[in-house]
């Protein structure tokens, strides 16, 4: 890397060389350009420098460096966020935690594992691959993201509906402070006594410090599992049929409904075999014993018909390795990628209603695509009422571009008014911070905003990011994400 | 997504004042539309062999797509940054297999790599050795072969060991030492005549490519592919006048041979009478069945039907209904997907289908089986540093998982491991599928 390496003349860049290698350093604007933004690609910032620490103690003096230099920082795993959560807001140090992906130590038994940030989700997952444990959260991008991402955030994917998000598998982390302390908090054991730190940290979007070790719980395997593909006629009685499966008190590991548009999209990029003509579909998982699993997938099927509805695939597994198992599940997916084969531009919203509103937000969703003649698909996870409204629009057509804009607003204000939220797992980023007054009240922001300034006081840490500090305020002219969720 | 012009949001930079690069031409090569399929999410990143190595997103493919879109925006010039970044992209396409998009990342890197060739400032470009390596010697199996004849000779006389334990080989410019380093313990010249007769009831008529690299290097897998093919019911035709698949012009920024190649191939070759014309290296059925989109637009239909009868032996003899060996060849045994073949071909369980059919060998898995092993063509010539972090880190699951074998249906890979095991005294054996086919069918262990 120091082939093209020339002295530099600003201070802080010569101490972060001095301190992390020439290797460890970007500030060229030619390499500063790919971390102008992340899988949110309306705005854009570039940062002044980008640094690799491979520990944390270069983590501890890069922020030193930051607080002494009076510049922000703001740290970046994958770069996967959908909200903009890496957005280094007025420039300043970004700090790269992919070089930290040492997974330091697994205690099957203990059912814990501690992880560095930079631990990309699936390699804990392969690392842990006959061990009879693993790490429940799945998000879509699970490939990619990074465990400290994934805290950040406090993720979520398909297997949430019964396992939970991150917050509810993350038993501690190590936190280097906005002002370049090393704090541990929490503990390789669950349910410490005292304040739950943990549990206010997790979900914080990188704005209490930058979060180096992750103490992760895990979850036994199951001993077998059964894979339902529900087809219905309309989306209508294919999320009354989710209802009706969580009120006869089965609990799936997995709940997501696909709509027909699509399905239609799948089938034409990955012809997995989806019926065309559904009006929906569900994909639904349940594991645990096996000796239970027939019996609750009978229950299943009947709760299906009884909506109209039928069984087209029944998938029982031993592994979530099998091909069958995978498939399906590469075709839920993957379904965004698709979608972006179909129509020239497209973005994902996040919201969540109450789940007994799933019809209701739906038929509100019908009429908006009517009312503004834009298309909207439907993939999401139908169990935890969390909705990924896909706005299918072309971004050469400005009036498009305003009315994807308009059908994007009034969903999510509908989420609102329903009770519910405008992200359920991607984060308030820099994407949505403009509705934090819609969905708080005063009072609560200045809740959450004392607390923001206890532990981070100079707004230097991932500053103007979940919520209204410091009055970073971003008009948009365009709809939001348009990635994978 | 049939939209030709620039859209999406704006450069908001002024113009870089010199692109580096011959815009116009990458423009007649690059479809706009398809920088405009990557959504930028960033599901491809861990998949990438350089990024997981260096944590650099400028060295991830997403990435990549950002510089080589900004600078056919007018955002970048190509400077030692960015044309650093885009050279150690290893084109092993593991980005495609992850992306849920479509990009078509191949379509994008190749014609960059090749205009940064072209246009290469002084002292950035080739050098003399790796020119006369690449394009004067590759190409052509006999020049391969006599160039090599002394150090057979070495290896006969067991003297090999000696010259590389005497430091001699450093003495050597790095390309060379390089070279050195990778040929294996040469085995005779496959001379296979033009025809070869099936055995048994004749299923299938087939040509058979020979390779510049391959059939020197590793002539006993030659042998065996036409084997294998015979006792399945193949007529194997050995067509002469056949040449080098080109990747390797192609592929280090000579475009003009490398298309001359592939119309020696598609002349060589009677394919519109021949069921499939098998390759059993991954690196040159790739390029093959790229034939219908590198050449000019008035021989692509031409170019298309010749890729359209190109397998790899392992697809070929799947589809055809391969006939069980008899012979075990108890062994256990790992398998290292070649990136041309996982990636660029999507052909995964073919190989393991074949290999699963030996009686008495036990496949077992290997860790990051789909990372690239740092051979990627010339890779290791152009970029050895990459090349040898990455060849390590193969070593190092493939040790972890006991297995003795590994197969792999790609000549660079089976090389790179190879060497890789030699320097470290491991006694590792790198064959290719049909060569253990070949032992259970004709019972030798």
């Amino acid at each position: 890397m120091t082939a093209t390496a020339a002295p530099t003349t600003i201070p802080l860049v010569r101490e972060l060389a001095a301190l992390l290698g020439e290797d460890g350093v970007l500030h060229r604007r030619d390499e500063l350009v790919v971390y102008e933004c992340d899988g949110y690609v309306i705005e854009k910032a570039v940062p002044d420098v980008v640094v690799f620490p491979t520990s944390t103690e270069q983590v501890v003096e890069v922020v030193k460096l930051c607080n002494q230099h009076d510049v922000p920082f703001v740290p970046r795993g994958a770069g996967t966020s959908l909200a903009g959560g890496t957005l280094p807001i007025g420039g300043g140090v970004m700090i790269s935690l992919t070089r930290m992906k040492r997974i330091v130590e697994i205690n099957a038994r203990d059912r814990y594992a501690i992880v560095e940030a930079g631990v990309v989700n699936v390699w804990l997952t392969r690392a842990l691959a006959g061990t009879g444990v693993h790490f429940a959260p799945d998000p879509s991008s699970q490939t990619a993201c990074t465990i400290g991402g994934n805290v950040a955030t406090n993720a979520g994917g398909p297997h949430t509906l019964k396992y939970g998000v991150t917050i509810n598998h993350v038993r501690g982390v190590e936190l280097v402070t906005p002002e370049g302390e090393v704090v541990q908090i929490g503990g390789v054991v669950e349910d410490q006594p005292g304040f739950d730190l943990t549990g206010l940290l997790v979900g914080s979007e990188g704005t209490f410090g930058i979060v180096t070790k992750v103490i992760v719980g895990l979850c036994r395997d199951p001993e077998a599992g059964r894979t339902l593909l529900a087809v219905f006629p309309t989306v209508e009685d294919s999320v009354e049929a989710v209802s009706g499966i969580v009120a006869a008190g089965i609990v799936p590991a997995a709940l997501e409904m696909i709509d027909n548009l699509m399905i239609r999209a799948v089938e034409a990029a990955f012809h997995f075999g989806f019926p065309v003509e559904a009006g929906a579909v569900l994909i639904i998982e349940v594991d645990g014993v096996d000796a239970a699993l027939d019996h609750e997938a009978q229950a299943i099927s009947e709760i299906v018909q009884a909506h109209g509805g039928t069984i087209d695939k029944a998938i029982g597994w031993r592994t979530r390795e099998e091909p069958e198992y995978k498939a399906i599940w590469k075709a839920r997916k993957m379904a965004f990628g698709a979608i972006g084969r179909v129509s020239p531009t497209f973005c994902t919203q996040d919201g969540v209603v109450p789940r007994t509103a799933l019809p209701h937000i739906l038929r509100f969703m019908e009429g908006v695509s009517e009312r503004t003649n834009i298309r909207i698909a439907n993939v999401f996870h139908a169990g935890d009422g969390n909705l990924h409204p896909i706005i299918l629009f072309d971004e050469q057509d400005p009036d498009q571009v305003k009315r994807a804009l308009q059908a994007s607003h009034e969903i999510l204000d509908e989420c609102i008014r329903l009770g519910g939220s405008v992200t359920g797992e991607h984060g308030i980023g820099v994407e949505k911070l403009a509705m934090m007054p819609k969905l708080f009240t005063p009072d609560d922001l200045a809740a959450m905003t004392a607390v923001h300034d206890a532990l981070n006081p100079d707004n230097r840490c991932s500053p103007a990011k979940k919520i209204p500090v410091g009055g970073h305020c971003i008009e948009r002219t365009s709809p939001g994400r348009r990635a994978p969720a | 997504m049939e939209k030709a012009e620039h859209m999406n949001v704006r450069p908001i930079d002024p113009p870089v004042a010199e692109p580096g690069v011959d815009l116009a031409w990458l423009a007649d090569r690059i479809a706009y539309p398809l920088f405009q399929q990557c959504i930028h999410c960033g599901l491809c990143t861990a998949s990438c062999p350089t990024y997981v190595e260096t944590g650099d997103e400028n060295n991830g493919p997403r990435g990549r797509i950002y510089l080589m879109r900004s600078v056919v925006d007018g955002r970048l010039g190509v400077g030692p940054e960015v044309r650093k970044h885009l050279e150690l992209c290893l084109d092993c396409r593991a980005c495609e297999t992850a992306c849920p998009s479509g990009v078509q990342y191949g379509k994008l890197i190749e014609p960059f790599k090749i205009e940064m060739v072209r246009d290469a400032p002084a002292g950035k470009g080739l050098s003399l050795i790796q020119k006369v390596v690449l394009h004067h010697l590759f190409p052509y199996a006999g020049r391969v072969r006599a160039a090599l004849l002394p150090v057979r000779g070495l290896q006969k006389l067991g003297l090999m060991k000696l010259v590389e334990r005497s430091g001699l080989l450093k003495l050597l410019p790095p390309t060379l030492r390089n070279m050195a380093a990778m040929v294996p313990t040469l085995q005779p010249a496959s001379n296979l005549p033009e025809i070869l007769p099936a055995i048994g009831p004749k299923r299938a008529r087939v040509g058979l490519f020979l390779g510049c690299v391959t059939d020197v290097m590793t002539p006993q897998t030659t042998g065996a592919t036409a084997r294998v093919l015979r006792r399945n019911g193949c007529e194997v035709v050995v067509a002469r006048g056949q040449a080098c698949c080109g990747a390797i012009h192609y592929h280090s920024g000579a475009e003009a041979p490398a298309l001359e190649l592939a119309r020696q191939n598609m002349n060589a070759f009677d394919f519109e009478n021949l069921d499939a014309i098998v390759v059993n290296a991954a690196g040159c059925g790739a390029m093959f069945k790229d034939y219908g989109h590198i050449l000019p637009p008035e021989e692509r239909e031409r170019g298309a039907r010749f890729a359209a009868k190109v397998k790899d032996v392992s697809e070929f003899l799947a589809a055809l209904g391969p006939i069980p060996p008899a012979h075990a060849v108890p062994m256990k045994v790992t398998y290292h997907d070649a990136c041309h073949l996982c990636h660029a071909q999507q052909i995964r369980s073919q190989p393991r289908q074949l290999l699963a059919m030996i009686p008495g060998l036990e496949l077992v898995p290997l860790a990051e089986g789909e990372l690239c092993c740092g051979a990627a063509g010339t890779y290791n010539l152009t970029e050895p540093e990459m090349s040898q972090r990455l060849g390590r880190r193969k070593l190092a699951n493939i040790e972890a998982t006991g297995a003795t074998i590994v197969a792999s249906g790609n000549i660079g890979c089976t090389l790179q491991i190879a060497r890789q095991a030699r320097e470290k005294g491991l006694p590792i054996e790198v064959v290719h599928p049909v060569d253990l086919l070949d032992r259970a069918y004709e019972g030798e262990s």
